[in-house]
């Protein structure tokens, strides 16, 4: 039975549909593009994006050489003094473009991830993977000293074999999405036990050194990073793009999406594929940065008020968290903490915060 | 093997699979049977370590027989520490049987409602804001912290109208503890002393725990366990959703509001003892589930039993594959039960929840 076979009721009639929730549809007159467009989703999405340039524009200004919001815009298109440029642009700019970047990655990726195992405690390390880059990074730090692409490098190798074995571990005439759940449970856990002890063996302040990696940090990152991060970004996007939409089918059961004419499997490790690669980008650039995976989704669907995860929000929420979070470590905080430590406690602040509004409001 | 299996899952649920032990007679034999195990790993735990102890001697000295060299390590090292062993074992598998079945999500393990976070938060506080550095001094530190951590994750996840549902109270959960890790692990950065008592507590220990501590911690624990066992039945109920649970006449909002004390007594207890042992709450419900079918009184009893196997196998591990030294048994747990866990959900058609 296909869907398409309603339209002898005429063009009017699919605007009457009520999707209990506003909307507006687009369409070209010959019906070739047609979009039925979520009105509070787009207004939230037009928020964040607003409130992620304004936050960029006001983080380029802070530091020990303040800059107004106007001179940041003139710096930007090259209209400054040299001394500004240089500290706008050439200091300043790659670290809030690299936070807002990563944290799009990483609020993609758990989106893809949440949506995926219909879970909402998922994320990248429901297949293990930051929790094996971290081990990777950990063997690297402890035995053979860390410099900063060696670390990168090992935490690498570490995410994507822990990531791909865990896939293969849970495969048996396809990945259930239970069954891929417990097998990176598990794995997580032996991992994170070979964590525990290296940090325990390794003396104090290779051990400290470590943790400050595995926080995640943004710390003395420049242009040198922004370009492999936004050309990786620059592939992965794309393929969201075309594989994020199905996911919705997905999210209706292996069965269903199966019956609607979509080939379960192989989209399902295409996702995966996508998701950790995101992720990997991410820790790779500045280690296993916690927390933004999983808050970004679920603020993101409590804004918008939607039954499923959406994609474009948990994007940009995750950009403006991981941005806010980085300027707070930067500039709030008396020593130059690690930002994951800021990102675990302001998204669990405000994940707080919106289940009490939520619960008000019901 | 396959020939009569079907090939293909039937999508629905309800005629799961009831484990392997089908009967109640398969059930009791099963039990009888962990038991057995149970007794023989606390026999190993008593018997082996840095100097390893004759079977008949530990018995003798258990059973009254005094006069050995042996004595003094077997009453006064050894058995504290077994005792211990099954006793946070216990607790943390019967703790974990009860948040899988409240929140119905194979994810939840006991730590899910902040207890662990709380804790680890006032071992910081404890160490970094008080300079405290015994055993002793933290623990009730870290009760106190899983207590309101726990509290406070229930207020925030079941507040409104309805009691809230499951997934609100795991969000609450996750969202408290990633506040309270945040904070703790920004003051541990920054002063070297605490992040170094900190790693070795977070390991998770039996080792060094006299009967002062296992004393300590009794009372919590006996009255977690009444109160689990106590609304055991009613679980059966919330398993099969909220509506349909209060159709049959079970409270949802109170069973819940008692699973959360009975978690909070048995894992802050635990946690106080021992230190975060994380992978033992979360494996054994599921396994024992597979084992003996979705009835919750049964996987609470298994729980109860094959929690502390696990534990006390990975102390006695711990003990030997370090020697002269030992491995904290947190880390070895999830080395130890990880595999199996991979095996028996790779091995048949293993439920979900």
């Amino acid at each position: 039975m296909s869907l398409g076979t309603q339209h002898s009721d005429g063009p009017a009639a699919p605007s009457r549909v009520d999707f209990g929730r506003r909307v507006r549809i687009l369409r070209r007159r010959r019906g070739s593009v047609s979009l039925r467009i979520d009105l509070r989703t787009a207004g939230v999405c037009l928020a964040l994006t607003g409130l992620g340039v304004l936050v960029a524009l006001i983080a380029l200004g802070l530091g020990d050489f303040r800059v107004s919001v106007p001179d940041v815009v003139r710096a930007l298109f090259g209209a400054s003094d040299r001394a500004v440029g240089m500290v706008v642009v050439d200091w300043r700019l790659p670290r809030v473009l690299l936070a807002l970047l990563l944290g799009a990655a990483l609020g993609l990726s758990g989106g893809i991830f949440q949506s995926l195992t219909r879970n909402p405690l998922g994320s990248p390390d429901i297949v293990g993977f930051n929790t094996g880059a971290y081990t990777g990074a950990l063997l690297v730090i402890v035995f053979v000293g860390g410099d900063h692409y060696l670390t990168a490098g090992g935490a690498l190798v570490g995410g994507i074999v822990t990531a791909a074995a865990v896939y293969l571990l849970a495969f048996r005439r396809g990945v259930q999405g239970f069954r891929l759940i417990i097998v990176g449970i598990a794995v997580a856990a032996m991992l994170g036990s070979v964590n525990t002890w290296l940090l325990l063996r390794a003396d104090l302040q290779t051990a400290m050194s470590a943790a400050v990696w595995g926080a995640g940090s943004l710390n003395g990152l420049g242009w040198g990073s922004v370009t492999p991060v936004a050309v990786l970004l620059a592939v992965l996007l794309p393929c969201v793009a075309v594989l994020g939409p199905k996911l919705k089918y997905l999210e209706l059961g292996d069965d269903t999406a199966r019956a609607l004419g979509l080939r379960a499997e192989p989209l399902r490790l295409g996702l995966i594929v996508v998701g950790v690669a995101l992720t990997a980008v991410a820790t790779a650039a500045a280690g296993p940065i916690s927390f933004v995976a999983l808050a970004a989704p679920q603020v993101a669907r409590r804004l918008t008020r939607t039954p499923g995860v959406g994609l474009l929000p948990a994007a940009l929420l995750g950009a403006v968290l991981l941005l806010v979070s980085d300027q707070l470590a930067q500039h709030a905080l008396p020593a130059d903490l690690p930002v994951g430590v800021v990102t675990v406690s302001i998204g669990g602040a405000y994940l707080i915060w919106l289940l009490v509004k939520e619960a008000r409001r019901q | 093997m396959t020939t009569s299996a079907p090939t293909r899952p039937t999508p629905s649920r309800g005629s799961g699979t009831p484990g392997l032990a089908r009967t109640g007679g398969g059930r009791g034999g099963w039990f009888a049977l962990t038991l057995l195990v149970l007794a023989a790993v606390v026999l190993l735990s008593v018997a082996i370590g840095a100097k390893n102890i004759a079977p008949h001697t530990v018995l003798d000295t258990l059973f009254g027989h005094r006069g050995s060299d042996d004595d003094l390590i077997v009453l006064d090292v050894r058995l504290p520490r077994t005792v211990l062993g099954l006793l946070v074992g216990a607790a943390l598998g019967v703790a974990g049987a009860l948040i899988q079945a409240m929140t119905r999500n194979p994810l939840a393990d006991p730590g899910i409602l902040g207890v662990n976070a709380g804790a680890s938060f006032f071992v910081v506080l404890a160490v970094g804001a008080f300079g405290l550095t015994s055993i002793w001094s933290y623990i009730w530190f870290a009760f106190l912290g899983a207590v309101l951590a726990t509290v406070a994750v229930y207020l925030v996840g079941s507040a409104g109208r309805g009691g809230g549902s499951p997934v609100r109270l795991t969000l609450a959960g996750v969202a408290l503890s990633a506040v309270l890790t945040g904070i703790g692990s920004g003051i541990t950065l920054l002063d070297p002393a605490a992040f170094d008592q900190l790693r070795y507590w977070k390991a998770g220990s039996l080792a060094g725990r006299g009967y002062d501590i296992v004393l300590a911690v009794l009372p919590f624990l006996l009255a977690g366990l009444a109160v689990a066992v106590a609304i055991s039945r009613s679980l059966n109920a919330v398993a099969l959703g909220d509506e349909l649970a209060a159709g049959l006449g079970v409270r949802t909002t109170r069973i819940r509001l008692f699973g959360v004390v009975a978690v909070t007594l048995l894992c802050g207890a635990a946690t106080a003892a021992v230190g975060p042992v994380a992978f033992v709450g979360l494996m054994v419900p599921h396994v024992a589930r597979w084992l003996i079918g979705p009835d919750q009184r049964w996987i609470i009893a298994f729980s109860a039993v094959l929690a502390p196997v696990l534990l006390l196998v990975s102390d006695v591990l711990g003990r030997l594959v370090a020697r002269p030294g030992e491995l904290q048994v947190g880390i070895v747990t999830a080395v130890v039960g990880a595999p199996v866990l991979i095996y028996l959900v790779r091995r048949r058609q293993a439920s979900g929840l």
